[in-house]
């Protein structure tokens, strides 16, 4: 069973991250086919498992106080693109473009 | 002499006395990094700051106040732990030039205590591999290629051509860390665990490797993989270390809330000399296919040596470990599908040039940032996580990753004490051989005996048992009850003086390769 284009372009666009070429994808179906062994597994009743401490229940909320932080600069200093104290990124709301459009080996497909 | 004996018996009460300075110790190691630098071990060497902190532990000790067993100790930390003023990459062209602001909690702890922090050790990239062969600084040597032991078994004495072509692999993904220790140049070195990424090449680099209890250590700082089984992991070169350093680094994190709260009482290893109250699990799963006839055997052996000393050795069943990699496989992927969502290129690390939109300059940066392997990864998550999937593989995966966790609770509840098994499948194999196969099938074939560890949470240790035929170290794990590292750490320091595993002997590389490593600096985009 193979994966659809539709699919493979809606993974690259929630991922953000492209196959980039057949191998790419052939990853991505030799991956499923791996999964595909866990229905093998009979898990009628089983409860699915977040946390291996889930008895311990060490998620707990603090109280609301501040602690630390004015650390602005610092923060910043990893950033390669800012305007006094923002970070700067090009216009959002703007989709990346459709498969048509795009520069994508998936075209091929 | 000073550099193979243990800290607490050996190095630290040299130090205290006085017969070696701080600042000497700091000096051999970085003299040894840098003659050893042909193993790729180290991403960045923090030679200033270190001999800065080994002064500072000088002047401590002149005091008479060393701060503990680890002031003036140096030590190694993977580049996968935020560690402030210096460089941490994960070995990714995305975090390539990122200073980190912070230490992470365990590089401050060990900081705290005056720990001499070297420098940051090699690994694949994001710590998603087997081998320590796909970071973009490229692969890490195992030392014992340049051993006596392994040059005598299985270098062909001819060209100087095929000697260098015949190294092997470090295993992964702390490889810069295993060989580091492995190497002399440090006493001990942080790594991290995941799906055996500190076991493996313990195993393959013939030192201790410790994957303790998830919750047990902080994971504040280390950059996440799986954030549901990333463990920070202890290497040593011998077990009564790695209880030191677990001693300095366990606890509570209010930082990181997956901490329990317990208080942790660090302890001194006694030697045990009755094993007939123990009970050994030799779990009949763990004779995985693919499992060398060799290691089969020094299993076997092993199991013997706590027979005829008096303990109880029993075959036990994990009859869901063949599904603990499927299952790992989608848990691993959805989870850094996730964790890797925070690489956009706007606060830190990489970024494109991108400048249509937001989401082009995300797309363009993550591009050029990530491997293959990475980006293989996320794309297969993001696949199991998709709304027709998730019943189907993210949630099928949890429920299987219960039944895992539950065959550990039975057998233990049914009075076995401590599991022995084995670490890898084979001895570390050779680069070229290696590198046949694609990242995620090795990754399969490598985890198959460490993963089920990290899925339960359980405390697991790689201990160096003795060599193989081509001269190469293997190793052999003991599996814990969670929690029960003072035990699972008894046994196997028991275990540790029984084998006596031999000391490597490492000749001198009479040739400087400086071309070879040139692609260590200017690795391009993949």
């Amino acid at each position: 069973q193979k994966v659809s284009v539709e699919v493979l372009e809606h993974l690259e666009h929630l991922a953000l991250v492209d196959f980039r070429d057949a191998e790419g994808v052939q990853r991505l179906q030799k991956a499923i086919q791996f999964a595909d062994q866990l229905h093998e597994v009979n898990t009628d009743g089983v409860e699915p498992m977040d946390s291996v401490l889930e008895d311990r229940w060490c998620l707990y909320l603090r109280e609301d106080d501040v602690t630390e932080g004015n650390c602005t600069k610092e923060l910043l200093e990893n950033a390669r693109e800012k305007v006094e104290e923002y970070f700067v990124a090009p216009p959002g709301n703007i989709p990346l473009p459709k498969l048509e459009e795009r520069e994508t080996f998936l075209q091929g497909s | 002499a000073a550099l193979s004996r243990g800290l607490r018996s050996q190095v630290s009460a040299a130090l205290k006395e006085g017969r070696v300075a701080p600042t000497e110790l700091c000096q051999r190691c970085l003299a040894l990094i840098k003659s050893t630098k042909f193993l790729n071990a180290y991403i960045t060497v923090a030679e200033e700051t270190a001999l800065k902190q080994a002064e500072e532990s000088e002047e401590r000790y002149k005091r008479g106040q060393p701060l503990g067993i680890l002031d003036g100790i140096p030590i190694a930390i993977k580049d996968n732990f935020n560690t402030a003023g210096i460089e941490t990459t994960c070995a990714s062209n995305m975090l390539k030039g990122y200073i980190s602001p912070y230490n992470a909690t365990v590089v401050q702890k060990l900081l705290d205590q005056g720990a001499v922090l070297l420098g940051k050790t090699n690994l694949d990239e994001f710590a998603m591999g087997s081998g320590s062969t796909d970071g973009v600084f490229g692969p890490v040597r195992n030392p014992w290629s340049y051993s006596k032991q392994y040059k005598e078994k299985s270098v062909p004495k001819s060209h100087p051509e095929d000697e260098e072509s015949n190294w092997v692999i470090t295993g992964g993904s702390s490889g810069g860390s295993a060989a580091a220790v492995a190497s002399f140049t440090c006493f001990a070195a942080l790594g991290s665990d995941t799906g055996g990424s500190t076991r493996n090449p313990a195993a393959h680099c013939g030192v201790v490797g410790l994957k303790p209890t998830y919750g047990l250590i902080s994971r504040h700082g280390l950059i996440p993989l799986v954030n549901s089984m990333d463990v920070p992991g202890i290497l040593t070169r011998c077990v009564d270390d790695a209880a030191v350093l677990l001693g300095s680094l366990a606890g509570h994190d209010p930082k990181d809330s997956t901490t329990i709260q317990d208080d942790f009482k660090p302890f001194e290893l006694l030697n045990l000399t009755d094993v007939s109250k123990l009970s050994i699990g030799i779990p009949k799963e763990y004779h995985a296919p693919g499992l060398s006839s060799e290691i089969l055997a020094l299993w076997s052996k092993a199991a013997d040596l706590f027979k005829n000393a008096g303990a109880k050795v029993v075959e036990v069943s994990l009859p869901h470990t063949p599904y603990s990699i499927v299952c790992y496989h989608v848990l691993c992927t959805a989870e850094v599908a996730s964790n890797m969502a925070r690489f956009d290129g706007l606060e830190y690390g990489h970024r494109s040039d991108m400048k249509d939109s937001t989401e082009s300059l995300y797309a363009a940066t993550r591009r050029e940032g990530f491997n293959d392997v990475v980006r293989g990864r996320i794309l297969s998550g993001n696949y199991f996580l998709l709304k027709q999937n998730y019943e189907k593989y993210f949630v099928k995966a949890q429920k299987v990753r219960r039944l895992i966790a539950n065959d550990f609770v039975k057998v233990f509840r049914s009075g076995v004490d401590i599991l022995l098994t084995p670490t890898t499948l084979r001895d570390a194999a050779p680069y070229t051989e290696f590198i046949q196969e694609d990242n995620r099938t090795r990754s399969a074939q490598d985890d198959i005996l460490t993963q089920a560890a990290n899925m339960a949470g359980l405390p697991a240790i790689s201990v160096p048992t003795a060599l193989s035929e081509r001269g190469l170290p293997v190793g052999l794990q003991f599996i814990g009850r969670s929690f029960q590292e003072k035990q699972l750490l008894t046994v196997a320091k028991w275990f540790e003086k029984q084998v006596q595993f031999p000391v490597i002997q490492l000749e001198e590389v009479k040739r400087h390769d400086s071309d070879v490593f040139q692609h260590q600096k200017s690795a391009s985009f993949s």
